[in-house]
């Protein structure tokens, strides 16, 4: 049993048009993966693919008119989709912990961060309050935050964004979770800090056993952090498999196309036309969610493709995963 | 040697900073050159003065001191009403199509307006080149009756370099220009700058915090440590063989998508130093690893490297220790 199995899970919007016409907006279409303890799965897809939209319905973080409507989340043998909220509520902060783009508007802004720390910990874990205090000390240590015992009374506005994730991380930390979810962690942090974080997260990985789902829309990022990949596009995983098959042999159209889009591959002057409209949610094609885009596609495109194994643990969902030209995007 | 189409000589910028009579010290004597046809990147991490120096040459910010030359003509100090005329030679791309634009104009028009302004045209000798320029920068005709709101980041960003050549500049600044597009729009913006630059001629200053895309769309690059240049080099030069040891570690921070690609890291300490009370001599000594007394005192030139078109400012270079990387960088 992995620490992750994530199946068949639908996410869709309904909202309501002027007509008082009910409108479904499909923005989950059948994600389904599993996560190993101590590994690292990278989630790559463009804005609007759905990479956010699956953490938040893992981790029963959706707002109406946000619902799934159908799969399981199985964690630890537990289903997640199954649970009172409150039962969540506990496990989320928890075993299972979230690290967001933005970690200014993460943290409370009335409150100084080993105090937030702290809380976390009573919250969750409970125990004397010297016992949460040591801790966040320990974990402001382990992300590397310098002086911690004077930190711990610095207010978040006085954090630059660097260490304002690191606050972030190490609040993520404070009750050992099994699994950490971290949704696009260092999305507009500078390289240099970049690296920090990242090499911090890795390290903190392998030191504490965690699972770690690292969004991205980077793909030298999951490129050098993941252990697996998953691509996402319209709401579906198209291609999933260890990062080096992924980059040595990618057999999903879409796939291809991203890996041919970056500057390491780019041809300048090709007259590359890798991009697209998405889809539109409200009215999915039928058949494959690519083949307005695809260069590949055929009559047989309408129907809904299987999802093939193309190389161990490698899977691509398209009739012709396996048999695609080597050349061309 | 072609002349330069742009000069910038000890460029400085100072911001007021607050009350207290301090200054955010954003630019600090920095000097650049652009040849016709020639794309300079600038890369530097957020507040190194990148946007600064962008818009300081096209007099958007007004310099504290220095000296800027543009195309023959010291245009420092010229005056607004002066500067207007030049605007069509010198065009600017910012990251966010979205506020670039006025949300009430219909594409068309926003695409002819720089002609408008700038160029003596007829209605239909300018109905005719935004319809060429639309085609220039693969956007299908039918959009221009559209407004912003209908287009797509990267369509947007096509409507943002079709106004920036349809004067026909001799320079573009663009800012960071697809930092805000996904992967695969940020591949075919790339693609249609290097065709205009290959139609036109025309030299691109090119902004960006992403190495990938600087190091692809570059001839030359010059890389910036809190408002000054450290090191100058040409693209692949700079990849190969960083001088600097901060561009050294900038560039072990880079991560090249591909797996197999050997990472030589070296992770810089602490932060960057705030830009108002800037660190004495150079002003990386504060956090570089192989800094020596003379560091915190003097400021260093810029040295010679392997060719002529390849420097650095640090005080290590004559005596060989600037490496900071066991391993060379690939
Ligand atoms: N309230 C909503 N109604 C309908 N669709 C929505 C709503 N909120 C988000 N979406 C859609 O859900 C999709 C998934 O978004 P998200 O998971 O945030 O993408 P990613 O993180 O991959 O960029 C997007 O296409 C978005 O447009
Ligand atoms: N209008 C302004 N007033 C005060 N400080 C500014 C202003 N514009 C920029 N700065 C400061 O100048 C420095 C350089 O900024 P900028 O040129 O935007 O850097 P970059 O584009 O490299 O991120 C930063 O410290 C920034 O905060
Ligand atoms: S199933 Fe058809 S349309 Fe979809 S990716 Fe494969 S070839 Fe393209
Ligand atoms: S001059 Fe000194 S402090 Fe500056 S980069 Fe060179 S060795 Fe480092
Ligand atoms: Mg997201
Ligand atoms: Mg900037």
């Amino acid at each position: 049993m992995s620490l992750l199995e994530v199946k068949n899970l639908r996410t869709h919007f309904m909202s309501r048009d002027i007509d008082n016409q009910i409108r479904v907006a499909e923005a989950l279409n059948g994600v389904s993966f599993d996560l190993e303890a101590g590994k690292v799965l990278g989630f790559v897809g463009e804005t609007g693919a759905g990479k956010s939209l699956t953490a938040q319905s893992i981790c029963g973080l959706l707002r109406p008119p946000a619902r799934v409507v159908e799969g399981r989340v199985l964690f630890d043998g537990q289903d997640l989709t199954a649970m009172p909220s409150e039962e969540l509520n506990e496990l989320r902060g928890a075993q299972i912990a979230m690290v967001v783009q933005n970690p200014r508007t993460s943290l409370d802004p009335l409150t100084r961060i080993g105090d937030q720390l702290v809380r976390i910990h009573q919250a969750h874990t409970g125990g004397p309050l010297t016992a949460s205090r040591e801790r966040a000390l320990e974990m402001m240590t382990a992300v590397g935050i310098p002086d911690p015992k004077n930190r711990a009374s610095a207010w978040p506005h006085e954090l630059s964004g660097g260490m304002a994730q690191r606050v972030l991380i190490a609040m993520s930390l404070m009750n050992r979770p099994k699994l950490l979810i971290a949704d696009e962690p260092t999305t507009g942090l500078d390289v240099t800090v970049q690296a920090q974080i990242l090499d911090l997260l890795k390290n903190l990985t392998q030191r504490f056993d965690m699972a770690m789902i690292i969004i991205t829309h980077d793909l030298g990022i999951v490129a050098h952090y993941s252990d697996e990949v998953a691509v996402m596009f319209a709401g579906t995983i198209v291609e999933s498999g260890p990062v080096a098959k992924i980059f040595e042999a990618p057999s999903h159209p879409y796939t291809r196309s991203l890996i041919a889009a970056t500057p390491e591959r780019l041809q300048m002057g090709s007259g590359a036309k890798l991009g697209g409209q998405p889809p539109d949610l409200y009215n999915l094609p039928t058949g494959c969610h690519l083949r307005t885009r695809c260069v590949f596609a055929q009559n047989i495109c309408t129907d809904t493709p299987p999802n093939r194994e193309v190389g161990t643990d490698h899977f691509a969902m398209c009739h012709f995963a396996g048999r695609l030209p080597e050349s061309g995007a | 040697m072609t002349a330069p189409i742009l000069v910038v000589e000890d460029l400085v910028k100072r911001f007021p900073a607050g009350r207290s009579g301090a200054f955010v010290n954003a630019v600090n004597g920095v000097d650049l050159k652009i040849v016709p046809g020639e794309t300079l990147g600038m890369v530097g991490e957020s507040g190194s003065g990148k946007s600064t120096i962008g818009r300081a040459i096209l007099r958007l910010t007004e310099p504290t001191e220095g000296r800027i030359t543009f195309d023959g003509r010291d245009i420092t100090n010229i005056p607004a009403h002066k500067m207007r005329p030049l605007r069509r030679d010198m065009q600017m791309v910012f990251q966010d199509p979205w506020s670039a634009l006025n949300p009430r104009m219909r594409i068309g028009d926003l695409i002819a307006e720089p002609m408008k302004l700038h160029l003596d045209l007829s209605r239909s000798e300018r109905e005719n080149k935004t319809v060429d320029l639309a085609t220039r920068v693969h956007l299908r005709p039918e959009f221009l009756r559209r407004h912003s709101s209908d287009l797509s980041g990267g369509q947007l960003q096509r409507v943002c370099i079709a106004r920036a050549i349809a004067t026909n500049p001799k320079l573009i600044v663009l800012d960071e220009p697809t930092s805000s597009l996904d992967l695969s729009v940020r591949a075919e913006i790339l693609d249609l700058l290097s065709e205009i630059r290959q139609q036109t001629q025309a030299a691109m200053l090119f902004i960006s915090h992403d190495l990938g895309t600087v190091k692809l769309i570059s001839d030359r690059i010059v890389v910036l440590y809190l408002g000054s240049v450290v090191e100058t080099a040409r693209s692949q030069t700079l990849f190969s063989n960083p001088a600097h040891p901060y561009s050294q570690s900038l560039l072990s921070a880079h991560l090249p998508a591909d797996p197999k690609a050997e990472l030589a890291r070296h992770v810089l300490e602490g932060e960057v130093p705030s830009p108002i009370n800037l660190p004495s001599g150079c002003t990386f000594h504060t956090r570089c690893p192989v800094a020596i007394q003379k560091c915190s005192t003097h400021a260093p030139g810029p040295q010679q490297i392997d060719d002529p078109e390849h420097f650095a400012n640090c005080l290590r270079i004559s005596d060989g220790g600037n490496r900071i990387l066991s391993t060379e960088t690939s």
